[in-house]
This record gives structure tokens, sequence and C-alpha cells, in this order.
């Protein structure tokens, strides 16, 4: 018995069966930030229905999969999406919507939005566009399970090994950093 | 019947009530997509969630209370489903049923709730918290006139064992339905309330409370309260239809009749917005209580 589970073949049937699993069905975090957040009730409901892609929406971070930061991030905000991020369950991926979360966009001078979203997030897929059309969205989607489905969505994996240098920046820019205890 | 007929008869019933509980959500996931003119998700899509949920890799536990409470749900649901008989004259499917299974199925289908309000109190969450109050008044609300309509079928049959009610029903070749249409009706009332679908949705109403008591539960607690919530669902199910619509000759009669009755609550939930908590028991407490003391007044006098 011991053999067989520590076969390679086998682990990689496991392997395969848990990947299945996880990239059809991913429940979405609903949390809008930025001007994002308008394309995700169309991509949601009747006319392009991302259920049939089996993308649900959850109610709170324990149970979801998928955060989406739509659009730009306030350094306020920034804070409780990390707080939101270290909540949620591993597997947890991360999906950057819009030229803002990759370089700025058109607040690339803003005092108080960050730049470069991959500093402070480990970023799975990015979906560019200002703002991307739900047919964008949806393929962001694809792009995503394309990525679990090869096991190659690791970005969780690489927040955890990668911890003091994501807080190093996530200091940087929150002065006042008075995080609660809790056990993620 | 020997020990090891009795546990592959409990263990089989666990998982067909099981697999035909998840596809029933997902026929109503599927139901409700086409309502709203969407294409939907496949049917086996929440295999695939229950699944998912067990691959999570950390989970988080706020205390004692909180790591028992699914196993609340989930004992609740297995053993509400073993002292129901499946399949009518049949020894091997007839479980643990025993005379007085009624009074005792009355009592095991609150424990669950109230060990997992427990649990969820646990958690700190002020949503749980809302939730859970709510969620503990609409089980006065609809245990009332739950428990008079089977106090009502109880009195007139003067019998507390499903299989009797169950015998009587194949033997006189009709339908406790018709029978006793009131106490019926009663009880297809309050079943929305008792699957806690729409208007009755108070409890977990995602876009208000976040999920309420469940939401902090996440990863494998999560996948553990899906798949008690299936064979629960499935046992309640079984229940009427052992009750009220005449019980089966066969697990394939068992499978038509219970899917069937789902639709009900379904197709009611689709069409329909959620209640206040105070509307919810009031309208508990109104028709169904109505009813069902009318059924109870027809099987005394």
């Amino acid at each position: 018995m011991n053999y067989v589970l520590n076969d390679r073949e086998s682990s990689k049937i496991v392997e395969f069966i848990k990947n299945f699993a996880r990239k059809n069905s991913l429940w979405v975090l609903a949390y809008g930030t930025g001007c994002g957040a308008i394309e995700i009730p169309p991509t949601m409901t009747s006319r392009y229905d991302a259920e049939r892609f089996s993308v649900r929406g959850a109610a709170t971070p324990r149970q979801a999969d998928v955060l989406l930061i739509t659009g730009y991030l306030s350094v306020k905000t920034l804070k409780r999406v990390i707080r939101s991020y270290e909540q949620m369950q591993d597997p947890k991926y991360v999906i950057g919507f819009g030229s803002c979360t990759i370089n700025g966009g058109m607040y690339w001078d803003s005092y108080n939005t960050i730049k470069q979203l991959d500093l402070y997030l480990p970023v799975d897929v990015y979906i560019n566009g200002c703002m991307p059309r739900p047919e964008a969205v949806l393929a962001g989607f694809a792009k995503l399970q394309e990525l679990i489905g090869k096991g190659e969505a690791n970005g969780w994996k690489h927040y955890k090994e990668n911890l003091e240098w994501y807080r190093q920046n996530q200091q940087k820019l929150i002065k006042n950093w008075k995080m609660p205890d809790y056990n993620w | 019947m020997t020990f090891w007929q009795t546990l592959g008869a409990v263990l089989l019933t666990i998982l067909i009530a099981f697999i035909s509980g998840l596809f029933y959500m997902g026929i109503r996931r599927k139901v409700i997509a086409r309502i709203q003119n969407r294409y939907g998700p496949p049917v086996y899509q929440n295999f695939l969630d229950v699944m998912k949920l067990w691959f999570k890799e950390s989970n988080i536990h706020h205390g004692i209370m909180q790591h028992l409470a699914p196993l609340w749900m989930m004992a609740m649901g297995v053993s509400t489903l073993l002292f129901i008989p499946i399949v009518y004259n049949s020894d091997f499917w007839a479980n643990f049923t025993f005379k007085g299974d009624i009074i005792l199925l009355l009592y095991l289908m609150v424990f669950g709730s109230l060990g997992f309000a427990l649990g969820a109190g646990q958690t700190g969450n002020p949503n749980s918290a809302i939730g859970v109050t709510r969620g503990l008044s609409q089980l006065v609300g609809f245990e009332l006139p739950w428990v008079i309509a089977l106090i009502a079928v109880m009195i007139q049959y003067k019998t507390t064992s499903l299989t009797d009610l169950v015998a009587w029903q194949q033997q006189h070749h009709t339908w406790i339905a018709f029978e006793q249409p009131f106490a019926f009706i009663a009880a297809l009332l309050v079943l929305p309330a008792m699957f806690r679908y729409s208007p009755y949705d108070i409890v977990v109403a995602p876009s208000e409370l976040a999920s309420g008591p469940a939401s902090e539960f996440g990863g494998k607690y999560m996948g553990l309260m899906m798949s008690s919530g299936s064979i629960f669902m499935f046992a309640k199910l079984a229940l009427i239809v052992d009750v009220f619509l005449g019980g089966a000759t066969s697990w394939l009669w068992m499978i038509i009749k219970t899917l069937a009755l789902y639709m009900i609550p379904v197709l009611w939930s689709t069409v329909n917005p959620r209640y206040r908590t105070e509307q919810a028991i009031w309208s508990l407490w109104r028709w169904p209580l109505i009813f069902a003391v009318i059924g109870l007044l027809i099987a005394t006098v």
C-alpha cells in the first residue's frame, strides 16, 4: 500500500484529479476595488453567465478561491486586500484587472494608489484593458483554469516562501502596520 | 440480518443519499439558471465543488465547538437518514427503523441546527451571530406547523411507526396526502423554510449576511457541510415521501418521488425574493399553522 502511494505515477494521477477539481470550481470573492468591479455583474448574470464555466461568487474570504483586484488599488484598500487574501484558504489565486494593476495605468502619478500589484500580492493572471470587457474577463478565467490544470498557478506558494520580501514592500506603503492577530 | 448485511445496507444508503442529494442540488442550479435565461453549470458541478473543498490544503479553526460544528451536521444528517425505511417490505433497506421512530426523528432533525449554532457562535463573526439568531427564530417558526402536521397523521392512524404508515398506504393503494390533505399542505408549505430556500433564505442570505453562520467555515469544514447538507436534504425528502406519498417499493420509485417533491420548493424559491425575519416567521405561523391545526382537528374528531 505504501509503495503504491509513493509511486510517482500514482501521485501524478492524484495531482491530476486535484487540479481537475480545482480548475472546474472557482469561487470568486465578492470584493470590488476600483472601477473594474462594474464589469463583474454582467460577467456573472444572464448575458455572459460565468457559472457555465464553473465560476461562482463566494460570500466570504474563508470560502473563496480567487481574489479579483479589479482596477486601481488605493493604499488604504491595500491593507484590507492583504487581510482578505491572507484569510483565504490554500490554494488561492489572484487575478489582476486592467492596466492599473500592471503599471498604474491612468493613475501612474497618483499619490495614493499602488503602481504595481506584483510587489504586494502574487498575481497569477493579468487581464489588460481599461477596463476589460466581460469577454476578456472570461478569457482571463479560462487562462487561470489552464494554468491550474497544468499545476502552474502557484502564486500562493510563492507568497509563503517570500513572505518577508512581500511584507517589506507592504510595510513601505502602510505606515501604521497594525494587523490583528489571526492564524491563517 | 447479519452484522455485515446491516453494515452494507447502512453504507450503501448513505452513499446513494449523498450522490442523489448532490445531483438534486446540481439540477436545482441548472433549473435556476434556465429560469434566469442562462445556460447554467453542469449538473455534476456540486461534485467538483465538494471535491475541491476536500482538496484544500489549509484549514483554520477557532476552537473546539467550531471544529465540531460540521460534525454535528453530519451526525444529524446520517442518523436522520438511518431511521427512515427507504424501501417498503424490504428487510435490507429498512435500516434501523423501529416503532416510534417519527418521535425520535422530530428530535434528531433539530439537533444539528442547535449544534451548529454553538459552533458558529464560537467563530466570533458578527454575521454568524445574526445568522444564528435568525436561524433559531425560523426553526421555531417552521417546527410548529411541521410537528402539528405529523402529530395529526400519527393520531389519525394511531401509530408512531413509519413502517406502519408506509404499509397502510401500500395495502390500501392510496396516499396519506389524499386521506389527510391539510397536514400534507402544511408540510409542503414549510418545506422551503426547512431547506432555507427563498423566500426563507434569511439565514444564509449571501448578499446580506455573507452566508450567515457559515461565514467563517472554509476548506474542508465547508466540504463536510456540503456533504452533510446533501444527505440531510435527501433524508427530509424521504421522510415526507414515506409519511405522505406512500413510500416506495424500490429505490427507483424513491428517487422519482423525492425528485418530484424537491422540485416544489425549488420552483417556488426561484421566483421569490427574501422575507424579512418577522415576515418569515409570521408567514409560517399563519397559513401552514392553520392548515396543520385543521388537519389535527379532523384527525381527532
